[in-house]
């Protein structure tokens, strides 16, 4: 494949929004059923420098996920949030939460939405809606390059010193 | 108090003040002048600016005016390069294993069109 599909994210300055844009040179089912796969997830969720295992992830409606990041220090990291609607292959809504933060309840809403383009091409959009602005806001400065690890302890000094 | 550039940006009357002095450096008179809003509360609003480091107070003459620190703004830009870094990789490794998925794919579907 030449072309490579670029990676869209749309933050807008103090909005409780964001959304995560790409292309796939692949169709629809595909590009589903490496979302609700956990032995496919598994293989590309993971940050570079993380080891990521899957405690459970019950791909359905009601349905409910639970996996971990580990850095080489044997830090874990752990994700977990309900399935509320999965409408394969079009559409997943499921909730998202940090188990590290300092409070419970920093959760978002993320929907996937899986669009059919022509030439057996898939467009995938996740939309995030945070509780505040700093959690969004938060949820980004996470991703930093340097490591998740160092990006959440950036978060918790922001949450701790109370915006 | 958090000071950086996004508490900078969170407000939209900060925005605004911005976008203003952006175009035009101004007295914080003149920037008051443009909003509906009291002049205590521009003034506010231009300390926090100032405070993240977006907006400097020179003196001219008798006037002080507004500056925009247009590198600061940049920071917004890098800090989203970052998240889209993060997923960029994830996607990355998709096109991967969608590409293996569909190499794989054809021969099992011919498979079944013998049978």
């Amino acid at each position: 494949m030449t072309t490579k599909n670029r990676t869209k994210i749309t933050a807008e300055p103090g909005r409780q929004e964001l959304f995560i844009t790409r292309e796939f040179e692949a169709p629809r089912e595909l590009v589903f059923k490496a979302f609700s796969d956990p032995a496919i997830l598994v293989r590309f969720l993971g940050p570079d420098n993380l080891e990521m295992k899957i405690d459970h992830y019950n791909f359905k409606s009601g349905g409910s996920y639970r996996y971990t990041h580990t850095d080489k220090n044997g830090n874990e990291y752990a994700f977990r949030g309900c399935i509320h609607e999965v409408s394969a292959p079009e559409m997943a809504i499921q909730t998202f939460e940090f188990e590290g933060m300092p409070q419970k309840g920093h959760v978002s809403l993320d929907t996937s939405l899986f669009e059919a383009l022509p030439n057996n091409r898939t467009r995938l959009t996740i939309h995030s809606v945070f509780r505040s602005v700093a959690d969004r806001d938060g949820i980004v400065m996470s991703g930093m390059e340097d490591g998740l690890s160092q990006g959440f302890a950036k978060l918790d000094a922001i949450l701790e010193k109370g915006i | 108090m958090r000071r950086d550039v996004f508490q900078a940006i969170a407000d939209p009357t900060r925005r605004e003040i911005i976008n203003l002095i952006a175009r035009k450096s101004l007295t914080p008179n003149a920037v008051a002048d443009s909003f509906d809003v009291s002049r205590q509360a521009i003034s506010k609003h231009i300390k926090i600016l100032t405070e993240c480091g977006i907006i400097v107070i020179n003196q001219q003459g008798r006037e002080r005016f507004c500056y925009i620190q247009p590198e600061k703004l940049n920071e917004v830009q890098d800090w989203l390069t970052g998240f889209r870094k993060l997923w960029s990789k994830r996607f990355d490794a998709l096109d991967n294993i969608l590409s293996e998925m569909q190499t794989k794919q054809l021969p099992a579907k011919q498979k079944n069109k013998k049978r």
